[in-house]
Formats: structure tokens, sequence, C-alpha cells
């Protein structure tokens, strides 16, 4: 295939990361924004496969195939495992910003991020970069921006992974030549994450009745007093 | 010896309690052991090399194992005693395995030699020491435990795009062969000043979220109060500084780079971290709550002294890694006497702890003492030759500003356990008193040891470590 059409498509995938990204800004169902990041994670790995097919290093569809792996097939069906399904099911009634809001601010940050990207992009030497560097950035300030304002749990796990997504968008257009070595820790370590979350999700669900971690907000200085001495 | 706490980790999930807790403090004191000898090794050759491009140990990341190690043999024997009574929260084989599984991915940090890798174990800190937190499973200990995997994980995630704008940067400059710090080192040269710097600052925010500097620390006293007292002196003590490591190897990197100025941003989030945290501690009525603030401001005093980056303040930040590793987790460890006996953590509900019992007091005041800074302990030495450093390099406004937080952090941690120690009579009626198991004391006593020595005599091989490291970080 010729390179722009590589690029075009490679534009695309850019696309649909950031509207997975704005699409869990603006989602209200927990099961909406955990299909959304497996879409996000697609996006991202067809991304380096089409960065690795335009002959930017073998190793990205190393770094591909295991975001398939741990990204898209792996995490969704490990976190159903941990987290019983009805919390899939709940909806944020009131988040802390509504979602026109929200949506205004997301555009805000993506702006900042292409505006920011501009400044760096003539630092940076391959024409990849116009596309990945700012497409992840603004993935990476709309995940912060989305773990922020999400009280349930899912949710902010969502923004959790998502912020590491934005991180590699970025990371496989100007980091070539990764060790093999430490892409597969970084996927173990994405697995690990999940687990441990999705166990950490479960035990709030058990122990306190309820999923929206937003809401817990017993340990601060001045709250301190009404609370009893911890055991 | 990283290994050997992930063996003990197995062994420890499968086997009884008292077993558990034998293997456990076996294992740590066999790691520790191994950690002396290595250091042995790294002063005389200068670096050990196990592994060419993975795993290397030079000065600093030996100070790191010998302290991580040391450290973790003091609380698992506090663990033992600590366990022994423990009717509530998680299962005592669950909280060893994790316990070992914790110490394994601290230990595994400082010896790693490819950054993206460190990396990687720096995020196992978190997510191995999670359970830990939320170990005694009540409302606060789990919304804890949510905040620190949340917030530090989001530190990571940041610090990520650090590390890989700094692997294509050192790219940039030409850097080939096995990706090191030794290799990061050498390109620095030739790196980009901007983009190294953007590096830089992403991967200072994301783990200085971690190691608690301000205004990131938001999560740092819930989860170093909140975890049981062993944990808080291993997260407290050690783990934030295993990852300052990671910020601390990174600056003679961007020292490197012409012109890029990250010493002064390191400098300045060091001394506002400082600052933040000693107004913090005076408005705390919680003494776990107490120590953990005095953490963030020690993080924020040794980024500021590695930052100054003459060979003395260099080797007053190391020397300020280690009576920080040491005090602090005794302080935490006292914590932890003082709440078996009391059964609470506020400092207004204890009174007269010298009369109910007076060990759980006196390491309680010794602790304060040591960690406020007071003369002879060890943290007063290691901030003294600070503010010389910081005199002799010329940077009063600074030095000054650092004295006035030394003085506001003593006040703030004494007076309120000086109140906790003397004043007031023991409430009689008060049910939850429990007599000290006997490892807990010994746990105490050892940790004690340190604290006491290294204020008035530093010996030889400690010296020339700290020399070793200071060479490293001032660099």
């Amino acid at each position: 295939m010729n390179t722009s059409l590589l690029d075009a498509l490679n534009a695309s995938a850019g696309a649909i990361f950031l509207l997975a990204a704005f699409g869990m800004v603006a989602t209200r169902q927990a099961m909406a924004s955990l299909r959304l990041f497996v879409v996000q994670a697609a996006a991202l790995a067809a991304s380096a496969f089409l960065l690795a097919s335009r002959g930017e290093g073998y190793h990205l569809w190393a770094t591909g195939g295991i975001t398939v792996v741990t990204k898209v097939l792996l995490l969704p069906w490990l976190l159903r495992r941990t987290i019983q399904s009805d919390v899939y099911v709940k909806r944020e009634i009131d988040q802390v910003f509504n979602i026109p809001t929200s949506l205004l601010l997301a555009l805000v940050l993506v702006l900042f991020a292409f505006g920011l990207s501009r400044s760096l992009r003539s630092l940076l030497p391959e024409a990849a970069r116009t596309v990945n560097l700012p497409v992840g950035l603004g993935g990476l300030l709309l995940a912060a921006y989305t773990l922020t304002v999400r009280r349930e749990a899912v949710p902010q796990v969502m923004g959790l992974l998502a912020l590491e997504n934005g991180a590699f968008f970025v990371g496989i257009a100007v980091a070539r030549s990764l060790s093999v070595i430490a892409e597969l820790a970084a996927g173990f370590d994405i697995i690990v994450t999940v687990v441990i979350l999705g166990l950490l999700t479960r035990a709030i669900r058990e122990r306190l009745g309820t999923t929206s971690v937003g809401r817990l907000t017993s340990l601060r200085e001045e709250g301190s007093s009404q609370r009893a001495g911890a055991s | 010896m990283v290994g050997l706490p992930l063996l003990a980790a197995g062994i420890s999930a499968l086997v009884p309690r008292r077993v558990g807790s034998a293997v456990t403090c076996a294992s740590s004191v066999a790691a520790a052991a191994l950690a002396l000898e290595i250091a042995r090794i790294v002063v005389e050759r200068g670096a050990l090399i196990v592994l060419p491009g993975w795993i290397e140990v030079d000065g600093l990341g030996a100070l790191i194992v010998v302290l991580v190690s040391l450290v973790g043999v003091t609380t698992s024997l506090f663990s033992w005693g600590y366990m022994a009574g423990h009717e509530t929260g998680g299962s005592p084989a669950a909280y060893f395995a994790n316990f070992n599984l914790f110490l394994f991915s601290m230990l595994a940090v400082p010896v790693l030699a490819e950054p993206n890798v460190t990396w990687i174990a720096v995020e196992h800190t978190t997510l191995l020491s999670v359970f830990l937190v939320a170990f005694e499973g009540t409302r606060a200990a789990l919304e804890a435990s949510w905040k620190y995997v949340v917030l530090t994980l989001s530190g990571a995630a940041v610090a990520l795009l650090g590390f890989l704008l700094l692997y294509a940067v050192y790219q940039g400059a030409g850097g080939t062969g096995h990706y090191t710090w030794q290799a990061l080192l050498r390109a620095a040269p030739r790196m980009d000043p901007s983009l190294a710097l953007l590096a830089f600052l992403l991967v200072l925010v994301g783990l200085g979220t971690k190691v608690g500097l301000a205004p990131l620390h938001t999560w740092l006293p819930d989860a170093h109060s909140q975890a049981p007292s062993p944990v808080c002196a291993l997260l407290s003590g050690v783990e934030t500084s295993a990852v300052l490591y990671v910020i601390l190897r990174l600056l003679p990197v961007l020292r490197a780079v012409p012109g890029s100025g990250a010493d002064r941003w390191a400098e300045g989030a060091g001394l506002l971290s400082a600052v933040v945290a000693a107004f913090l501690l005076l408005q705390v009525s919680d003494y776990k709550r107490l120590f953990a603030y005095s953490t963030v401001e020690h993080m924020g005093i040794i980024l500021f002294g590695a930052a100054l980056a003459t060979s003395a303040t260099g080797f007053a930040a190391s020397f300020q890694l280690v009576t920080h590793a040491f005090t602090k987790s005794f302080c935490f460890l006292a914590a932890g006497m003082v709440l078996t006996a009391t059964g609470t953590t506020r400092v207004d509900h204890v009174r007269g702890l010298t009369r109910r019992s007076p060990i759980a007091a006196g390491a309680l005041l010794l602790g304060a003492l040591a960690i406020g800074g007071a003369p002879p302990f060890a943290v007063f030495l290691s901030e003294l030759t600070l503010i010389r450093g910081g005199l002799a390099a010329g940077d009063y406004l600074s030095v000054a500003a650092l004295v006035g937080v030394l003085g506001l952090a003593f006040i703030g941690i004494l007076v309120p356990l000086h109140r906790m120690a003397f004043s007031g009579s023991p409430d009689e009626d008060e049910t939850r008193h429990r007599s000290l198991p006997r490892t807990c004391v010994a746990a105490v006593a050892l940790a004690a040891i340190p604290v006491l020595v290294l204020g008035v005599y530093v010996p030889p091989p400690v010296h020339a470590l700290l020399a070793r490291a200071a060479a490293l970080v001032a660099r």
C-alpha cells in the first residue's frame, strides 16, 4: 500500500480514538464506557499496525498484537468476571457537570492538546507524529477529565486505563524499537491493573454496598472529627 | 536477593499464620544480608552488573536496596506480632503474601537498568500494595486504597508518556545499543533540551504524585494512615524513597543536557512540597497522618537537596534518604504500638500515655523528636548537612525558607505528641487496652538502633556507600 493511503487510514484511527475518548466523557452508563474503551484500544492497535506497515519498525506489530490480546480481548472478560453484572447497568444521574458543559470543556482540552503539539511538532522529525502526538495528548487530557468528573467505579477505571492508551498512542509514533520485554511487561501490567482494580471494586461494593467511589469522602482533615479511630 | 520475597510470597500464601510470619521474617533477614553484601561489592568496585543491560546496581541503587531490605526486616518482625493479635480484616495468608510481593516490587525498582522497565516496577509497587492498604476492610481503608490506586496510577500514566518521550529524545540523540540509565546519561549532551525538559516534567509530575510531592500528595496521608502500621512504615519509609530514586536518577541526565533548566524545576517542586506540608502539619488531628505529612515534607527536602547539585547537598540528600527511611519507619512502628495500646489514632483521644503504656509512649516521643529533627538524632545531622551545603551553594533565600519549614514541622509534630504522652490521665473505663506483643517491642527496639546511632556516629562503610550515591546524585 502506498504511504499516503496509510497516513489517511492512520488519521482515521486517530479520529476514532478521539471520538471514543469524547464518548467516555459523555456516556452515563458503565457498560457503554467499557465498550468505548475497547473501541479506543482497537483504534490504538490499528494505528500501531498501520505505522508498522508504513515501515516504522517491526516491534510495532508486537505492540499492536499485545494491545489486541490484552486490552480488546482479555480486559473486558476479566472485568466482567471480577465485578458483578449489576454494576454495569447502573446509570449516573448526576455528574459533576452536565453533559453539554462537559463536552464543551472536553473540546477546549483537545484544542489545547493540538495547540501544544503544534509548538512541539517542529522538534519531532516524522510525519506520523502529526496525528499521533496531538491525538494521544488529547486522549490523555480527556481521560484525566473523565477520571475527575465520573463518580462510579467502572467509568473511573476506564478513565484510568484510557490515560495509558493516550500515552501509548503518542508512544507508538515517537519511541521506535522499544524492547519487546518492556512491551510484554507493559501488557502484563495492564492485566494486573485490571484484576486488582476489579477486586478492589468488588470489595468496596461488598463492604460498603455502593460503587459510587466519588462519594466516599470521609477522609478529610475537617471531616475527621466524625470518624471513629480506625481499628 | 530480589527473588527471595517472591518465593516467600508463594510460601506464605499457602501456609498457616504462624509459619507465614516466620517465613516472611526469615526471607527478609536473608534479603537484607544479601543486600548488605551487594552494597559491600558496590562500594568496592563502583557497580555490580548482574545481567548487562537489564540488572545493574550502582551506588544509588545499592543504597535504596539496603534501605528497603533493612526496613523490611523490622516491619516483617512487627507484622508477626501485629497479625498474632488480629481478629478483623483480611486473612493472614493474604497479608503475608501481599507483604512479600510488595517488598519484591520495591527491591526491583533500584536494580533494573532499563528506564522503561523501571517504570513498570514502579507501577507494580502501587498495584501490589493496594490490598495492604485496604487490609483492614473498613470504610476509611477502602476509600483510602481507592484514592491511592486511582491517583498514583494516573500519575504513572503521565509518567509513562514522559518515559516514552525520553526514549524518543534518546534515539533522536543517536543513542544505540542497550537502553539503560547509563546510556541515557551518555547520550544526554546531544539531546534536544526542550523535549527532554518536557519529558522530565511529565515524569516529575507523574511520579511526584506517587512520591507525594505537594500539591499532588492528597492521597498520601489517607493511605499512609489507614494501612496497618507495619505497612505504613514501608509505604512512608521506603516506598516513597524508592520512587523518588527514579527522579534522582533523571536529574543528572537532565543536568547533562545543555540548558535544560530541570534543576530549577525540581528545586522549586521540592521546596513547595516542604512548605505546604509544614503548614498542613499544624492542623492534623490524627497522629498517623502527622507522620504522613512529615513524609511529604521530607521528600520535598530530599528533592531540593538533590537539585542543588553540589557535592555537599548531594551527600546531604543521600543521607536524608537514609535517615528518613529508618526514622520514619520507626515512627510508624511506634505509632502502631500506641494504636495497639489505645485503639485510636486521634490525638485528642489519647491522654496520659506514659502511664498507660510507658514503652509505647517512650517510642512515640523518641520517634517524634527524631523525625522532627532534634539533635542528637540522625535527621538533625542530615538536615544540618543540607543547610550548610545550601549556604555554601549561595542559595540563601531557599535555605531560609527551609529553616522556617523545619522549625514549623518540629512544632507541628512535637506539640500534639507531647500532649498525648504527658497531659491528663488515661481513661480508666477504656476497654480496648491490649498488651503489646513481644515481637512488636523487639521490632521497635531493633528499628531504634539506626535512629540512635546514625546521629552520633556514621560507620565508615555507610559513609562510603553514601559517598558513592552522592557522586551519582550530584553528577
